[in-house]
């Protein structure tokens, strides 16, 4: 019996010392991260990608972060304002965050509200180019109430007051350290933006742009059990593959970011046993969308591509609705991103309270309901099997792309299904860094889309779709006069349109929001301007002997290091 | 031949002024944006203030002055002042700026250049090495079975892209053998032997691939240079007189087949800081190859300019060492 005892002593002691060992900082020694991008800068506010902003997000915290599912948890802040917590004021114009007691710098200096306050100062110059500026739109003033407490004035009631101070694109930074690095000087301050002096669980001891970042646990992080961790290396570079195999196969790394592989790479990698993929889907669609303006290289530059000559054989909404039966999304998601997509009807995919339950249909491909379609738009097959109408105009567009393997292998399978029902397909595909450049010299730009569709993905940051929603009304469309700048891609224009997305700007009620932008999904989704494909998730990679990780899309990916850990 | 070495460098002047532009101009009329690699969320306002805020709201002309103007003064006294550890050198003002970092390029190039010379240079030193006894034996014994696998060595390191060997090795080495690491290190100090070993096993791939290629080109130039020479007369004379075997080859064909290799080498020596833009990126060596295909991709104007405009001036510079060294070499050569 006392052996026993004895023995279940042993047993449980043995439970129990994991635990024990993690209670102290730094116990799991030293951690190897890769992220196939390679971090230039250690600052969210003059970059906005997501390599930087990620990186970054170790060592700067902002007031809220999202958690994995997209609710906001405190961070530097006590607590999350609402208007029922009295934080939001009740015409929904000012926000008032206050920041825990007792917080230090990594550098040992408290953190006060002046440097809240100093945050949006940098990122609201004029001069300065802050990457994050949308989020600091409509403030009108950041007032510092006492050391711990600022109050966000807005302009405009902001049903969702979260822009400033939330998430790993709005983090804190030191006053101190940032003073004379505003406006035209921010490029100066090289020190700063490589070594910012944060308040996350780590700091940066050597920084190399486009190469590697070490990290040692930072000394004055609040919590003094955390980070398990004691140091840190974050290689960038190189690319998804070898990044993955570090992990999976030869484990030199402990986690990997974002591999964009195909799903049978990736799966013959898990067989090298060292690590295991996470996956989780966030607001990221593989999308077609559709010109609503004639992009024919017959009309001169100033007409071209605009408003002003409407899409001649598009602006039937039957042709569009063909396009989208016509595809099989299902075979899309199975051959180019396996478990890490889902295929999509909706432009928002995801929260769940704006996701629309109302395009399902789409799921199924129905050629038969695109030929009828066709048909009915007095398109008919002619002797080539492409479809012309009754003043011989053939049914011919063209369909560009970002040069991606994934992409080439999707324009060909729907160029093959729109052959089926008489639509010929140009396929084109432009260097990403061209393609998504908004150089207006170029005529080869997704905002210009001198084509009759183009895919690529879009996302929205956060879990409010409200400004992402906002890209389709009238007037933000790209053209000549806007250097062809704007988020219209469709240059798609409806006043009712534009009337409920103003509804969706003046209410707060969360599931009133979420009706609203479901109407607005719909809107488009049943026009078919928007052809949604894959919704897409990213896969990520960790090491067997790491423990806690969380995939989060809707913040940083390494939004919870303080509690990653060694496990045996 | 000093004022031949004079002309020539002043006639560089102009040249590499005349490149300077041409790059420039490249960049400027080439498609690409700064802004591409930013996440779509951002909207197109603030991309273009983030534009402006790198300076691209100014003329083409103004840039371009203002970017020569830093590098042909500014930069050099940076240079100059960390060289010499002379603070007074330093002229005081803004430097030539990335896009992607926000930090001085030339800060950057100074961090990347050691792990190029270490990588890059030991290739081309272990290639040199490697081609010229091959060369030399492979020639003399020209036909034989020596000849025959040193050519099909040579033609294979020449006709396999660094993009198809670096993998294959990695394979072969790291995930099936588990020998050496695939992710090469940069943050490594070595001051222990044990370091030293890791140093060693994390070039071994690069180092290897960049020797192959390096060896292949150089093999064949001195086996064409020694066999040109060996049918000379002056060969057969030599051997006339009674000389052995060892000095025909090694004293008199060797020396005069060197004059042709040893322009081939001085001209490759440029490549040495180039980098190897492939290699680097496959085994992640973070030299200037890789600082350049990254600065290419994320547009990064000035820094592709200012590294172009370095190689340049590499380029030219060693041309005339080679057409020095040519003329010290070869007594029957003379300039003036």
């Amino acid at each position: 019996m006392k052996r026993k005892i004895a023995l279940f002593g042993a047993a449980a002691a043995l439970a129990l010392m994991p635990l024990a060992a993690q209670a102290q900082r730094g116990s799991s020694g030293h951690l190897n991260i890769i992220y196939w991008q390679a971090p230039s800068i250690l600052n969210p506010f003059l970059s906005g990608g997501t390599k930087d902003v990620e990186s970054s997000s170790i060592v700067l915290e902002p007031m809220a972060r999202y958690d994995q599912d997209g609710m906001l948890v405190p961070y530097l802040a006590e607590s999350i304002p609402t208007v029922e917590n009295g934080g939001v004021s009740a015409d929904l114009m000012s926000i008032t965050w206050t920041l825990r007691e007792g917080l230090l710098w990594s550098d040992g200096t408290p953190v006060t509200s002046a440097d809240v306050a100093f945050t949006a100062e940098y990122c609201m110059h004029p001069e300065g180019g802050c990457a994050q500026a949308a989020r600091f739109a409509d403030v009108e003033s950041v007032e510092v109430v006492d050391a711990r407490t600022v109050t966000v004035h807005y302009s405009v009631p902001k049903p969702v007051p979260y822009g400033p101070f939330v998430s790993a694109q709005s983090p804190i930074i030191q006053r101190a350290q940032f003073e004379n690095c505003t406006g035209t000087r921010a490029p100066e301050c090289t020190e700063a933006n490589f070594y910012p002096i944060g308040t996350g669980a780590f700091r940066v001891v050597d920084f190399r742009p486009n190469d590697v970042i070490s990290f040692e646990a930072n000394p004055n992080y609040r919590d003094p059990a955390l980070p398990h961790f004691a140091t840190l290396t974050f290689k960038g570079g190189g690319d998804a593959a070898s990044a993955g195999r570090a992990v999976m196969e030869t484990g030199e790394m402990d986690y990997a970011w974002n591999l964009q592989l195909a799903p049978d790479v990736i799966a013959t990698m898990q067989q090298g046993g060292r690590g295991t993929t996470v996956s989780a889907f966030g607001t990221l669609v593989e999308r077609i969308e559709v010109n609503m303006t004639d992009p024919s290289a017959d009309l001169p530059p100033e007409t071209r591509s605009t408003r002003a000559a409407p899409h001649p054989i598009f602006s039937d909404i039957r042709v569009r609705e063909a396009l989208s039966r016509a595809i099989d999304r299902g075979l899309l998601t199975e051959i180019g991103y396996g478990p890490a997509g889902r295929p999509a009807c909706n432009i928002v995919p995801n929260p769940p309270v704006f996701a629309s339950e109302a395009n399902e249909n789409c799921q199924t491909q129905d050629m038969d309901r695109a030929r009828a379609l066709l048909d009915e738009a007095g398109w008919t097959v002619g002797a080539d099997g492409i479809r012309v109408n009754a003043e011989g105009r053939r049914l011919v567009i063209d369909y560009q792309t970002s040069t991606n393997a994934v992409r080439q292998d999707f324009q060909a399978l729907i160029q093959q299904w729109w052959r089926e029902i008489g639509i010929e397909a140009n396929l084109r595909n432009v260097n990403a860094s061209v393609f998504f450049g908004g150089d207006p010299g170029s005529p080869d730009t997704f905002q210009k889309f001198y084509a009759d569709v183009e895919m690529y993905a879009n996302n929205f940051a956060g879990t409010d779709p409200e400004q992402y929603l906002g890209a389709w009304r009238c007037g933000l469309e790209p053209r000549p006069e806007s250097q062809w700048q704007g988020e219209n891609i469709n240059r798609f224009c409806d006043p009712a349109y534009d009337a409920l997305h103003l509804q969706l700007a003046q209410t707060a009620d969360i599931n009133e929001r979420g009706a609203i932008a479901r109407q607005l999904n719909d809107i488009l989704v049943q026009n078919f301007v928007v052809i949604p494909l894959v919704d897409r998730g990213r896969v990520d990679a960790h090491a067997t002997t790491l423990g806690g990780v969380v995939l989060n899309v809707w913040d940083s990916g390494l939004w919870n290091i303080a509690d990653w850990h060694r496990v045996q | 031949m000093f004022t031949f070495t004079m002309r020539r460098l002043l006639l560089a002047i102009p040249t590499l002024l005349f490149i300077a532009l041409v790059i420039f101009l490249l960049l400027e009329l080439s498609p690409g944006d700064p802004m591409a690699d930013m996440p779509l969320t951002i909207p197109p306002e603030v991309r273009q203030q983030m534009r402006l805020a790198l300076g691209l709201g100014e003329a083409w002309y103004v840039r371009f002055y203002s970017w020569l103007y830093l590098f042909s003064v500014v930069e050099p006294s940076h240079v100059m002042a960390n060289m010499t550890g002379l603070e007074w050198l330093r002229v005081e003002g803004p430097r030539i700026i990335s896009f992607q970092t926000r930090s001085p390029v030339a800060d950057i190039v100074a961090q990347r250049l050691p792990q190029t010379l270490w990588v890059v240079g030991l290739s081309y030193i272990f290639g040199i090495l490697l081609a010229v006894p091959i060369g030399i034996y492979s020639a003399y014994r020209q036909y034989s079975w020596f000849d025959q696998a040193g050519t099909f060595v040579s033609m294979v390191g020449f006709s396999l892209p660094t993009f198809f060997t670096g993998p294959l090795l990695m394979l072969i080495f790291s995930i099936w053998l588990g020998w050496f690491p695939i992710i090469y290190d940069t943050t490594l100090v070595v001051d222990s032997f044990y370091d030293f070993g890791l140093q060693l096993r994390q070039m071994a791939m690069p180092v290897f691939v960049l020797t192959l290629y390096n060896a292949a080109q150089i093999t064949r130039f001195m086996r064409a240079s020694m066999l040109d020479n060996m049918t000379q007369d002056y060969v057969r004379t030599a051997r006339a007189k009674g000389m052995t075997e060892k000095v025909v080859v090694l004293v008199h064909v060797l020396r005069n087949s060197l004059i042709p290799v040893v322009t081939v080498i001085a001209l490759g020596i440029p490549t040495v800081f180039t980098g190897a833009i492939i290699t680097e990126q496959v085994f992640r060596v973070n030299g200037l190859g890789a600082l350049l295909i990254t600065a290419i991709y994320a547009s990064d104007i000035p820094m592709v300019l200012t590294l172009s405009v370095v190689f340049a001036i590499l380029i030219v510079l060693f041309n005339l060492i080679a057409d020095i060294l040519y003329a010290v070499l070869d007594p029957r050569i003379r300039y003036d």
